[in-house]
């Protein structure tokens, strides 16, 4: 008797699945598709052949140097999305991520000059010292939210300031960068010691940079962390309720500062692929605004593991192609407008589809339940 | 007796007013005999996502009068007052302002036709004057210069409102902001005012200053709508008086013949839960020990208030203590206090013997507290997350949920179905959200998840609050098999019917202080009332003969039981320190 209602029950649940992943594929594919629309309109208008500039892009982009390049890009982007990602997901919106990873970086990049070690010991060494800088910066957020209820909005985004301040106190002749330099007008640390250089695989389209690993095992152990444990579990229900969380036994308080900290120790690492892999340095050129690409990027991808995979290489495809636009004749910048677009298009849709999925579920249930009830009626007619 | 039940035909009702109060008209009002109401609401039906928030209201308020709405939190007054304002939009149901039928979109509507709305929570900007206050949105009315101010004052005069308006508002005090926002109102021309909750942030002083503010305004014309849920100033103020309870009217009635007992009964209504005849479960086992309780919260406007007083008592194995009282006199915090949820100035909380004062809440709820939360939505489900994660919510660190630091949601989703066929929750699916449920089904979710743990205590604050009757009878049910197994339980209910049916003891809580007990056998609604407006204190008793009347009433329709057995001990100790003189005096009224 029980085994019935069972296999009753399966299929329609499959169903609610089904539709719910094709609602949270609707969004994002629309939010590009208008965004490419907008572009191309705003090429056109300014005269320029909008379905050449997307040529350009597509031709380059299905050449196998740039698709390394994509993928290279797309881990620091993955990083940075995660970072950002893991505070979104309990409501906590970490806007240091920019401030966490220079800062961390700078701290990685002067530990790496300094010390020599096999690279072994020396890689997780520079590993945790960039994501331990990282957890310290956003801590300073976390405490002051936690102890004095300051919004970590405005205290991240303070902390931002007074981290390019640091970076600029630190990277001086002297302190972290060497004495006499001489050759160059710019400052910049030491270069990192060989043993720090993280491995490269060899491909027909150039160096492919091993970090890719390290944030494919950031995405996997994120998603494991957030489904299949009590503190996921605690970490997802303070970001749906507080309230009903705090209820439920979860120390809020903690949470916040612990996930602040997780963030911040994930946005350390935003820094390290090109430190460890391209630039070994860290200078006034090392790359800046990636902490605020990577809310771009979360936001993209639903602050999913896998979502915020698409969303970065799709943000890393955009970036490498854009670079050919100038050779045809297109400004660069359009690729710029193009990912503000997606942005706001995206968080528009996403509400817009969260509601009307919402809503669905609930005329279906309603539906579904009436029709138990009539069926139920029948049989006792019958009977 | 002009008091209606909602049995009695609608015509009644309007009978009620229309005979009570002369017909104020002004500005010439053409129609004979009757005046034309200032707002009619008929039928008015507002269904959310899983709850009925109005069924079929209907209410009528004559032009140049203060009617007062009264019901309990949650009856629903909110509700129909944002869909007079246009904040809302009605399923069903029609609206006639001065008796022409209208339809609001948005507030701006409900302004146009000469409605305004002063909300519970001030909207004021404190670095402004009062005159930009009230100018701030209206600039197209008077403009901003001198002939606004004239204007200002012009009002201040006519209605005697006091309003000076070069202060800034950041140097006024509460009642003289909520003057400002009356002021602002009647600015935009308003000629039917909505006052929620007024009373509720003012000191005795200011609330009779605020009356006097609503008899001038009255003699001026305006019509003014009074959301409350205190009977004495409703009954000092009203002209008429509504009444709301589980989101619909039932009744009205007329303050020159009503008392505050009869308004209290109509608040939390007459039906009691099916009263089949039952063995005291209660042993002598002490479950709960609560001693001195204390706990001071700053308010909404940041003044430290003492919510809790010398809160002591204690639940015995298999006893359902029942917590009556008006809401907002603390109950909430008591329940927020046993959780760990609110940190203890004073006092301690014992469980089975392990002193809990200083646990957090999780260890509490380890330690084996089931809670029905009083909002179910915002302390109780995961609205947005399936079932059978809600089915972890608060249990998560206990099996089946997880193993060691991880989650088992194969056994989490295994023991969902199990809850969803045992406590009849109607569901197609343990994966659709909770939010897609009717409030009754997510209710059944909630106790069924409380149940699954072998709790020692279970709180249940207003278990059955906006949930179908259908629901309401299973989760009596339920209350009453887990009591009789041996469950403590700590019951806290607006609806006191449900209260003396359920409970083995009843205390009454008044101003965060328990001043009251009773015996749910030897008491009636009324008298329980009494004593929850602070008017009786120490052990209240009725008159045998309005006991057993009160409870031919309630079996009326059921089948009327013989005998209900009595619960001799059902006092704890300490009551008895509690002055017990006027009692006596006072509760010893049956008619």
């Amino acid at each position: 008797m029980t085994s019935s209602p069972d296999t009753a029950k399966r299929p329609a649940a499959k169903r609610f699945d089904g539709e719910r992943i094709l609602l949270g594929l609707a969004a994002p594919v629309l939010a590009v598709l208008l965004s490419v629309l907008l572009c191309g309109i705003l090429l056109g208008i300014s005269g320029k052949d909008p379905f050449n500039a997307f040529n350009v892009m597509l031709t380059y982009g299905t050449k196998s140097d740039a698709q390394v390049l994509t993928l290279n890009r797309a881990t620091t982007y993955y990083l940075a999305g995660v970072a950002v990602a893991f505070g979104f997901r309990m409501n906590l919106f970490n806007i240091g991520a920019e401030g966490q990873y220079k800062v961390a970086a700078l701290f990685a990049a002067f530990i790496g000059a300094q010390v020599n070690l096999p690279s072994f010991i020396q890689i997780p060494l520079l590993l945790i010292v960039a994501m331990l800088v990282g957890a310290i910066w956003a801590g300073i957020a976390g405490v002051l939210k936690v102890t004095r209820g300051v919004s970590e909005v405005i205290s991240t985004i303070m902390l931002n300031a007074i981290a390019t301040a640091v970076v600029g106190l630190l990277l001086v002749p002297g302190v972290f960068a060497p004495k006499a330099s001489g050759t160059s007008n710019s400052i910049q640390t030491d270069p990192v010691s060989a043993s720090s250089h993280f491995f490269t695989l060899n491909t027909q389209g150039g160096p492919l940079w091993g970090f890719i690993f390290v944030a494919v095992l950031v995405g996997v152990v994120f998603q494991l962390v957030l489904t299949r444990t009590r503190f996921g579990f605690d970490l997802r229900a303070t970001g749906r309720s507080e309230s009903a969380a705090h209820a439920s036994g979860v120390n809020v308080k903690r949470m916040v500062l612990t996930s602040m900290l997780v963030s911040g120790a994930l946005a350390g690492l935003i820094g390290l692929p090109d430190l460890l892999q391209n630039s070994y340095f860290y200078g006034q050129s090392f790359q800046p605004g990636l902490g605020f690409l990577g809310i771009a990027i979360a936001l993209l991808g639903r602050n999913s593991p896998i979502g915020i995979a698409f969303s970065a290489l799709l943000f890393a495809f955009l970036d490498v192609t854009a670079v050919q636009l100038p050779f045809a004749g297109y400004p660069q910048e359009i690729v710029t407008v193009m990912q503000g677009v997606i942005v706001i298009c995206v968080v528009v849709a996403y509400e817009l589809v969260r509601r009307f999925g919402l809503k669905r579920q609930q005329q279906k249930v309603g539906a579904e339940l009436a029709a138990q009830a009539a069926a139920a009626a029948k049989k006792e007619v019958a009977a | 007796m002009a008091l209606q039940r909602s049995d009695a035909p609608p015509y009644h009702q309007e009978i009620a007013i229309t005979a009570s109060e002369p017909a104020l008209s002004k500005g010439g009002n053409p129609s004979a005999g009757t005046a034309t109401p200032a707002v009619e609401l008929r039928g008015i039906t507002k269904r959310f996502p899983g709850v009925v928030a109005n069924h079929d209201i209907n209410l009528t308020v004559q032009r140049g009068t203060v009617h007062a709405l009264m019901g309990e939190n949650g009856a629903g007054k909110s509700t129909l007052m944002k869909i007079l304002y246009g904040m809302q939009k009605p399923d069903e149901g029609t609206i006639a302002i001065n008796g022409e039928q209208t339809e609001f979109n948005t507030p701006g509507d409900a302004i146009a036709r000469g409605i305004g709305m002063v909300h519970q929570h001030f909207m004021l900007a404190d670095n402004l004057t009062v005159w930009e206050n009230v100018v701030l949105g209206g600039e197209k009315l008077h403009g901003i210069g001198a002939k606004a101010k004239a204007k200002i004052k012009e009002i201040s005069d006519q209605y005697g409102l006091g309003v000076r308006p070069d202060v800034l508002v950041e140097d006024l005090g509460v009642a003289d902001r909520q003057r400002v926002e009356i002021l602002k109102v009647l600015y935009r021309g308003a000629k039917i005012l909505i006052l929620d909750e007024p009373t509720a942030v003012l000191v005795p002083q200011e609330v009779d200053a605020l009356f006097d503010n609503l008899r001038d305004l009255k003699s001026e014309g305006v019509t003014v709508i009074f959301i409350s849920h205190k009977l004495h100033e409703v009954l000092s103020v009203a002209d008429a008086i509504s009444v709301i309870r589980r989101g619909t009217t039932v009744g009205d009635a007329d303050p020159a013949d009503v008392t505050a007992r009869q308004l209290a009964e109509m608040m939390v209504g007459a039906e009691l839960p099916s009263p089949e005849s039952r063995e005291s479960t209660v042993t002598d086992v002490e479950m709960l020990k609560v001693d001195g309780l204390r706990i001071a919260k700053a308010d909404a406007e940041g003044i430290e208030r003492v919510v809790l007083d010398d809160i002591t008592l204690r639940i015995r194995k298999g006893e359902i203590l029942g917590i009556a009282g008006v809401e907002g006199n603390g109950q909430a915090e008591l329940v927020e206090a046993i959780m760990g949820m609110l940190p203890l100035d004073a006092g301690s909380v014992v469980l089975d013997g392990s002193d809990l004062s200083s646990s957090l809440t999780r260890a509490r709820r380890e330690a084996g507290i089931g809670y029905i939360p009083e909002d179910r939505h915002k302390h109780g489900l995961l609205l947005e997350a399936p079932l059978w994660e809600n089915r972890i919510l608060g249990h998560v660190t206990e099996a089946p949920n997880s193993k060691g630091v991880l989650l088992d949601p194969a056994a989490a989703r295994a023991d969902t179905q199990r809850i969803v066929e045992e406590f009849d929750v109607r569901t197609p699916g343990i994966d659709v959200t909770a939010a897609s449920l009717s409030g009754g089904n997510q209710q059944k979710l909630i106790i069924g998840r409380e149940m699954s743990h072998n709790p020692k205590l279970l709180i249940a604050a207003h278990p059955t609050r906006g949930v179908d009757v259908g629901a309401q009878a299973q989760i009596w049910e339920q209350i009453r098999s887990a009591q009789r197994e041996g469950l403590a339980v700590l019951l806290i209910s607006a609806d006191l019917d449900e209260l003396i049916g359920l409970s083995d003891t009843i205390r009454v809580i008044y101003r965060g202080r328990l001043v009251a007990d009773a015996d749910p056998a030897t008491v009636t609604a009324e008298d329980l009332g009494t004593a929850m407006t602070g008017a009786a204190t120490g052990h209240i008793e009725s008159d045998p003969e309005a006991v057993e009347e009160d409870k031919a009433i309630a079996a009326e329709g059921t089948e009327t039981e013989a005998e209900h057995p009595h619960h001799g001990e059902s006092h704890d100790d300490e009551s008895h320190d509690e002055p017990t003189d006027t009692a006596d005096g006072t509760t010893q009224a049956g008619e």
